[in-house]
C-alpha cells in the first residue's frame, strides 16, 4: 500500500511536470500580452494588472490599417484553399494504392516519402526567380503551389493507412442488396472514408498554417504574407516602442484557436501522425 | 514486357490505366516544385546570376562552389547546424522515449499527458520562438529573474544555442514521443512478464527487450527528425537572425538568394545543402539499415 502511494505521488509529479512544460510557454504569451506597457519589462510571469490595448492595436483600422488583419485573412484562406486541393489530389492516389494493383505503386511511394524529406531551402531560389518572372511572387498561388507540394507525402501516407483499413467488400454486398454504384459508394464508402480524410486535412492545415520560410521568402507585402511572416515584420506603434505586447498579442489570436482545436480532435491527429509508423 | 502486357486481361489493363490516373495529378504537383526547381537550381549555381546586376549573367563553370566551399562562412554554419541537430536529436530520442514510457505505462492522466504534448504541435514554430525569446530576454522575460541570473542570453553564441535549442526540442519532442509510443505499444506485454520471472531488473528489460525491439521504430523516428533538424531555419531568424555565428546552413541560403539576391552563389548554397541531406538519408538507410517502407512523413 505505502509502495503504491508513493508510485501515485511520483507519478502526479510527473504528469505536472509534462504538463508545465507544455503550456508555459502558452502561459506566457498570453501573460505579457495582457501586461501594460510600462510594465512590460517587470520579470514577472505573471501580469500585476490587465490590459487589453495589445490586443486592440491588433484589429485597430480595419482591414487596411490593420497589420494583423489581411495577414490573418492571407493565412486562413491558403491554408483552406491548400487543404481542399492537397486532400482531394491525395485522396485519389491513395484511393489508387490502397485498393487496385499497379506497376509503379511503390515508386509513388517512395517518391513521395523523398519530397517529404526534401530541403524546402534548396527550391526557395529557383520558385523566387521564376514566380517573378510567372507573376506569382507576393500571391496566393505562389504559395499555395509549394504548400501543394509539400503536403502531399504527409496527405498520401495518413490516407493510404486509412484507406487500407476500409472493408471495401461492404461496397459490394450494399450493390447486392440493391444500392447503385453511386449510392453504395456515397452511403457506405464516404462514411467509412470521413474520419481518415478529416485526419489528413488537419495535418495539412497544421502543416501550411505553421510554414515561414516560403512565406517569407515568396512574399513581399500584405496581400499574400502570412502571419508568421508578418510576426517576424511586426514593427511597434512608433519606432520607440517595441513591438512585443502586439507580437504576443497576435501570437495568442493565431495559437488559442488552433489549440481548442487540436484538444478537440486528439485522437485523430494522433491517429494520423502516427499512421503507417507501425506496419499494420 | 511487351509479351507480358499482352498477356493481362482488359480488365487488368483498365484497373492501371485508371490507377495511374488517379495518381497523376498528386504525382505532377509534387514533381511540380520539387524536381524541376532543383534542376534550375542546378544550372543556376553554374552562373553567375545576380538580380542586381541583371545584364552580368555569365557562366560560372564551378566557380560558386568553390566560393562557398573555401568561405569559413559556409563551414562555421556547417558546424553550426550539425552541432544543433545532434543536440536537439539526442535530447528529443530520451526525453521522447521517456514521455512515451511514461505514456505507456500511465496509472492515470494517460489523457492529460497526451493532450498537453499535442500543444506544441499545434504551435506555430515562429510563436513559439517568440514565447522563448520574450522569456530568456533580459529586459522582458521571467527566465533570468527565476534562476537568479543576469545572463544576456542572446549576447553570445553557445547562450543563444540554449534558448534556441530548448525551443526545438519544446516543439518537436511531442511528435518523437508520439512515434514511440507507437512502436512501443507493439511489443509483446508477454515478454516483460517472462523476463520479470527471469529476474531482470527494469533496466535490463528496458535495454534487451524494448530497446531492440523497437530499433525499427527509432530509426525511422530518428531518420526524420535529423533532416527535419538539418533544416532549422525558423527559431534562428526569429532569435538572433545569425548573428553572432549563429547561423545555419538554410539561413545563410536564404541571406544569399532573398536578401542579398545572389541567385547563382544561393543556388550553390542550396545545391550542396541538398547534397548533405541526400548523405544523412544514405547514412541512415544504408549504414543503419533504417527500413523506409515501415516509415512516413512526418508532420
Amino acid at each position: 500500500m505505502e509502495h503504491q502511494g508513493r508510485d501515485y505521488a511520483l507519478w502526479s509529479i510527473t504528469i505536472l511536470l509534462v504538463v508545465l512544460f507544455a503550456l508555459i510557454p502558452v502561459l506566457w504569451l498570453i501573460s505579457i500580452s495582457l501586461k501594460p506597457p510600462d510594465e512590460l519589462t517587470d520579470q514577472s510571469f505573471i501580469p500585476h494588472s490587465v490590459s487589453f490595448d495589445n490586443y486592440k492595436s491588433l484589429f485597430e483600422g480595419g482591414i487596411d490599417g490593420s497589420p494583423f488583419i489581411k495577414p490573418l485573412i492571407n493565412s486562413i484562406g491558403i491554408a483552406l484553399i491548400t487543404t481542399v486541393i492537397s486532400i482531394v489530389l491525395a485522396s485519389f492516389c491513395a484511393y489508387a494504392i490502397a485498393r487496385l494493383e499497379f506497376p509503379g505503386k511503390r515508386l509513388i511511394l517512395a517518391g513521395a516519402l523523398a519530397i517529404a524529406m526534401f530541403p524546402p531551402i534548396s527550391t526557395v531560389g529557383p520558385l523566387f526567380d521564376m514566380w517573378r518572372s510567372l507573376g506569382l511572387y507576393d500571391t496566393w498561388l505562389g504559395l499555395i503551389i509549394p504548400y501543394l507540394t509539400f503536403s502531399l507525402p504527409l496527405a498520401i501516407y495518413v490516407l493510404v493507412a486509412f484507406f487500407r483499413e476500409i472493408p471495401w467488400e461492404l461496397e459490394q454486398a450494399a450493390q447486392v442488396d440493391g444500392a447503385t454504384p453511386f449510392q453504395a459508394f456515397t452511403k457506405v464508402i464516404v462514411p467509412l472514408a470521413a474520419p481518415g480524410v478529416f485526419t489528413a486535412a488537419i495535418l495539412v492545415f497544421i502543416f501550411c498554417w505553421n510554414d515561414f520560410l516560403f512565406a517569407i521568402s515568396l512574399t513581399s507585402s500584405d496581400a499574400s504574407r502570412t502571419v508568421p511572416a508578418a510576426l517576424a515584420f511586426f514593427t511597434g506603434e512608433s519606432s520607440f516602442t517595441a513591438p512585443t505586447g502586439s507580437i504576443a498579442a497576435a501570437a495568442v489570436v493565431v495559437t488559442v484557436p488552433i489549440i481548442v482545436f487540436v484538444l478537440f480532435f486528439q485522437r485523430r491527429i494522433v491517429a494520423g501522425l502516427t499512421a503507417g509508423a507501425v506496419k499494420g | 514486357m511487351e509479351a507480358h502486357t499482352t498477356k493481362t486481361s482488359s480488365r487488368t489493363r483498365s484497373e492501371r490505366k485508371l490507377a495511374w490516373m488517379l495518381c497523376a495529378p498528386a504525382v505532377l504537383a509534387m514533381l511540380l516544385v520539387t524536381a524541376y526547381p532543383i534542376a534550375y537550381a542546378v544550372v543556376l549555381s553554374l552562373q553567375n546570376v545576380d538580380l542586381r546586376f541583371p545584364d552580368e549573367n555569365s557562366f560560372a563553370g564551378l566557380s560558386n562552389y568553390i566560393t562557398v566551399l573555401t568561405s569559413s562562412l559556409w563551414w562555421t554554419d556547417i558546424f553550426n547546424t550539425v552541432f544543433l541537430m545532434v543536440v536537439t536529436v539526442s535530447i528529443e530520442l530520451v526525453l521522447g522515449m521517456a514521455i512515451a514510457l511514461v505514456m505507456h505505462r500511465a496509472i492515470f492522466g494517460r489523457g492529460i499527458v497526451r493532450t498537453s504534448v499535442l500543444i506544441p504541435y499545434g504551435i506555430i514554430t515562429v510563436v513559439a520562438a517568440f514565447a522563448w525569446q520574450f522569456a530568456f530576454a533580459p529586459e522582458t522575460g521571467f527566465v533570468n529573474d527565476l534562476i537568479g541570473a543576469e545572463t544576456d542570453w542572446f549576447g553570445g553564441r553557445f547562450t543563444s544555442f540554449v534558448v534556441i535549442i530548448l525551443a526545438e526540442v519544446w516543439k518537436t519532442t511531442p511528435f518523437m514521443a508520439l512515434l514511440l509510443l507507437a512502436g512501443l505499444v507493439t511489443i509483446d506485454g508477454q515478454l516483460y512478464e517472462a523476463a520479470r520471472v527471469d529476474g531482470a531488473s527494469a533496466w535490463q528489460r528496458f535495454t534487451r527487450i524494448t530497446l531492440p525491439l523497437m530499433k525499427p521504430a527509432i530509426l525511422v523516428a530518428l531518420l526524420f527528425r535529423t533532416l527535419d533538424a538539418f533544416r532549422v531555419f525558423d527559431s534562428i531568424f526569429i532569435m538572433t537572425r545569425g548573428a553572432l555565428d549563429t547561423e545555419s546552413v538554410s539561413i545563410l541560403g536564404y541571406n544569399q538568394l532573398i536578401s542579398r539576391l545572389n541567385l547563382g552563389l544561393g543556388s550553390a548554397v542550396s545545391v550542396l545543402i541538398f547534397i548533405c541531406v541526400f548523405l544523412i538519408a544514405l547514412l541512415f538507410v544504408k549504414g543503419l539499415g533504417a527500413k523506409l517502407d515501415e516509415g512516413r512523413p512526418g508532420g
